[in-house]
């Protein structure tokens, strides 16, 4: 009837098309949910996927969720690519905020110039801690990184409850877990007046190529694909496993830490709680959904940064539960994985058995 | 009386994706004779076998078994017609002993259980190749392991015995056995079909042949009729070198020297290397010999640099140790590396020709301040393309499409146009055909002229025999003496592969001067 077929080699073509044919799925099973909850499918889509970017500060908006986002996606694509399966952009980031909370609380009076940047690089290094310490853990105790890196996740976060109900807690904050306000030589500049997109988008845009030319244009991104795809090959050919392993854990650190960094210094202004709503998860999704390319998670990162926004607007307009947003990013990763069959088999339609053979009888 | 075929097999046709695998062939084997099925990689054999074993369906055609029309769906059906088959790889459960693993297969057909055991024994003994059956498979050797898959179709009313490449892991007193075993089933009337890449044991052993070439049958003939290279342009065409034009050399002075390596085994698969001693002249091909798993991979790795022995010093190259180097040093030393594993070691299956090219390649020119030159890899890939030959779409094609002979010329020439001082080699024309073959000798007979010292390790006896300078073997970790091949008769080469390395020579004292002189 319906059958498999091992394409002689992957299809570059449905590499491309897969992504585009998940997240058109998406739209179809998100139109029955919608539809399912009671709900006007039309006016739910509109809600969630028009109306948030429907003016100029929406957009602005868009890009400010999108910032952490693509940061951790950037670190994380590098790491899949060496085959490492780092699941812990979330701990790291969340550690590059404490860290970079706890350098900024340094300069709360202070009007150095050297305050923001100090606080940027002390998330990098807050990251850099976190991956580093599952770099460990996996390449010199042969941990397996999926799990070592899940479990910093768990550290990360008690780690930054603790700085929030203890040392970083504001004296003057009414006991709330919250750090103080930060000065504001430490605060992101804002790009355009009245809204809240900062400068962590030239940050973006600074990650994005540099992780765009470093993969594709340098030999150590290739030597980082070689590893990734075949390791046998890349210790023949004598490539150095264990470093390249430590430079993407690091770099995928040092990116996500940075995005916590940015989430303190430019969005919050103050180190809380629930300083990231899974954006260190969402950027697994969105690694993937953009083909592990910097370019195709840029639009990935943006679509899911699009879902965020729209899980909120459909909160409050439409009544719907918050847990709508995890939903359809599930779905679209589940869509992803099942279309992305297509790149080494195509479908073949059959007639049914009894019917081929009797065609093959009249012969 | 009309003359009924045991098998005839026509218009047999069956397409893949991409490639008409058999079109159109015709096939006929007489009763008790032996019948070669020769061609090169992709010739369509395999496809051809495993329609006739009932593995895969054929597209269109007729299957004549004793004359009357057929249709095998699956394996087992064509074992109830009597037809047996020895795959290239054998299909047995190591921890399982040798009733275990041919009860398991043929399940009912087997017989009586408690009986099982005594007609193994007894089977195998009247062939010729005797077995214990209640020995464990890990415990056997190759031959012996064969003989277990052989024994396992005798047991059933055979009348068709297909072997795919069965001498291609066998030393030349176990493939000489298996002839006899062969010549004795064809007398009692069961027919075999024999695939094989090595023309002078067909000519030796078959009646008769069937060629084919891209798909089609090109041509019938008697090999008794016919020479090894007349058969050879039949298989290949008329348009591709068959033989190499083979000097022995000398070389001058020694380039690796070996003293004393020994390993530790990690596994109860690994084998130890015991007490290595090898030198390898510049401009001179040494060859070791030896049926694989008898510490190849291990004596591959330790020259290599992929497992590291640090705190030995063992491996001199040009005089310096390079034991605790890493493979990345070792190639800056000048060594090159050809591994057996085409896909997956020597070359990365997904990623393309240039981007292949560029996997060891990366200090010819190819790389500045850590940034790709893209162009210049592009024109290494075409150059590698062009000059060996390789026959792909492109440098944009992935490795994995290309065919495991032309993948091997792929990663030989990428290996020999690094000009290599010392150039390790495994099993370098292991299943790739004759006119690629010719190719990759070529390229290292050159390569040696130049000046490198070359080490080749293979189990292709006529292939060690054809290059090499002078011939050693290995077995069970233990290296043997080194001899000119024209001064090792097979004979000999054959007891060093089994182990058996002093009993042989006659004349112990002219041994260890041959030994000597070639030190």
């Amino acid at each position: 009837m319906i059958k498999l077929v091992a394409r002689g080699q992957a299809s570059v073509k449905w590499g491309y098309l897969s992504p585009v044919l998940a997240v058109f799925l998406t739209l179809i099973a998100g139109t029955f949910l919608f539809w399912g909850l009671g709900k006007d499918p039309v006016l739910a889509l509109y809600t969630f996927f028009i109306s948030p970017i429907s003016d100029w500060y929406g957009m602005t908006e868009l890009l400010v969720v999108a910032i952490p986002i693509l940061l951790c996606a950037y670190g994380l694509a590098l790491c899949y690519r060496a085959s490492i399966w780092n699941i812990g952009a979330e701990g790291q980031l969340l550690l590059g905020a404490v860290v970079s909370s706890t350098m900024a609380l340094q300069f709360v009076d202070s009007t150095s110039l050297w305050a923001m940047p100090l606080a940027l690089i002390a998330g990098m290094v807050g990251g850099m801690i976190c991956s580093g310490i599952s770099a460990f853990l996996n390449l010199r105790l042969n941990c397996n990184e999926t799990l070592v890196t899940i479990m910093m996740n768990y550290i990360a976060l008690n780690t930054l409850l603790w700085a929030v109900y203890g040392p970083l807690k504001d004296p003057n904050g009414y006991n709330f877990p919250e750090s103080a306000l930060f000065g504001d030589s430490t605060l992101l500049p804002i790009l355009f007046e009245g809204t809240r997109l900062h400068i962590g988008l030239l940050l973006v845009l600074l990650a994005l190529v540099v992780v765009w030319v470093f993969m594709s244009k340098t030999f150590l991104g290739f030597q980082i694909k070689v590893l990734g795809l075949d390791k046998p090959a890349a210790r023949m050919a004598g490539y150095k496993e264990t470093k390249l392993a430590v430079m993407v854990f690091l770099v995928g650190g040092a990116l996500a830490g940075l995005a916590g960094a940015v989430l303190v210094t430019g969005t919050t202004g103050q180190l809380i709680p629930a300083i990231s709503p899974g954006y260190g998860y969402s950027a697994i999704i969105v690694a993937f959904l953009g083909r592990l390319h910097p370019l195709g998670i840029t639009l990935a990162g943006l679509l899911i940064a699009l879902i965020f926004m729209g899980g909120e607007m459909s909160q409050m307009v439409l009544n719907l539960p918050r847990s709508i947003t995890g939903i359809l990013q599930g779905l679209i990763l589940f869509f992803l994985l099942s279309c992305d069959v297509l790149i080494r088999y195509r479908v073949v339609f059959e007639l049914p058995r009894f019917l081929s053979t009797a065609t093959q009888g009249d012969k | 009386m009309s003359h009924v075929k045991r098998l005839t097999m026509l218009g047999i046709t069956k397409e893949y994706p991409g490639c008409k695998a058999n079109d159109d062939v015709f096939l006929d084997i007489e009763h008790g004779e032996i019948h070669a099925l020769l061609g090169e990689n992709g010739a369509g054999k395999s496809t051809l076998m495993k329609m006739l074993y009932g593995v895969v369906k054929p597209d269109a055609g007729t299957i004549l078994w004793n004359g009357k029309e057929v249709s095998i769906a699956r394996p087992a059906e064509a074992r109830g017609l009597g037809i047996g088959m020895v795959f290239q790889h054998f299909s047995l459960f190591e921890t399982l002993t040798v009733t275990e693993n041919i009860a398991l297969v043929l399940g009912a057909a087997a017989g009586n259980p408690k009986t099982l055991a005594s007609r193994i024994r007894s089977t195998s003994e009247r062939y010729g190749m005797p077995l214990d059956p209640d020995r464990r498979i890990s415990s056997l050797s190759t031959g012996e392991r064969q003989r277990v898959e052989i024994v396992r179709c005798l047991l059933l009313d055979l009348q068709l015995l297909i072997l795919d490449e069965p001498t291609s892991v066998l030393t030349p007193q176990e493939v000489e056995q298996l002839f006899k075993t062969l010549k004795q089933l064809t007398k009692e009337g069961c027919s075999v079909l024999f695939i094989s890449h090595k023309l002078h044991e067909v000519t030796e052993l078959c009646d008769s042949a069937t060629i084919l070439r891209a798909g089609k049958v090109t041509g019938h003939c008697n090999p008794k009729d016919e020479t090894s290279e007349s058969i050879a342009r039949m298989m290949v065409g008329d348009d591709i070198a068959i033989s190499n034009e083979c000097r022995r050399a000398v070389g001058g002075e020694v380039f690796v020297d070996i003293k004393n390596l020994t390993t530790q085994s990690h596994g109860q698969f690994d084998v130890a290397l015991k007490n290595i001693n090898l030198q390898v002249k510049k401009g001179e091909i040494v060859g070791i010999a030896g049926i694989a798993g008898n510490g190849q991979d291990e004596l591959f790795k330790a020259l290599s640099g992929e497992e590291i022995h640090r705190h030995s010093k063992a491996i001199k190259f040009s005089g310096d140790f390079v034991d605790h180097l890493s493979p990345l040093s070792r190639r800056r030393l000048g060594m090159a590396f050809v591994p057996e594993d085409r896909l997956g070691r020597g070359a990365v299956p997904e990623l393309d020709l240039r981007d292949n090219a560029l996997l060891t390649s990366f200090d010819s020119d190819l790389v500045k301040n850590g940034f790709l030159n893209k162009a210049n890899i592009t024109q290494l890939a075409d150059h590698i393309i062009e000059k060996y030959k390789v026959k792909t779409a492109g440098n944009h094609d992935a490795a994995e499409s290309l065919s495991g002979g032309n993948l091997q010329k792929f990663i030989v020439g990428r290996e020999v146009e690094q000009e290599p001082h010392f150039l390790l080699m495994s099993h370098p024309t292991w299943g790739v055909d004759i006119g690629a073959q010719v190719a990759i000798h070529q390229a290292i007979l050159e390569l040696r002229d130049r000046g490198c010292a070359i080490l080749i390790i293979s189990e292709d006896l006529d292939e060690l025999y054809k290059v090499c300078d002078r011939l050693g073997a290995l077995c069970d970790g233990k290296l043997s003496d080194f001899l000119e091949p024209e001064s090792l008769p097979i004979v000999k080469l054959g007891q060093w592969m089994a182990g058996d390395f002093n009993s042989t020579s006659a004349n112990p004292e002219e041994n260890k001067q041959g030994g000597l002189a070639n030190d």
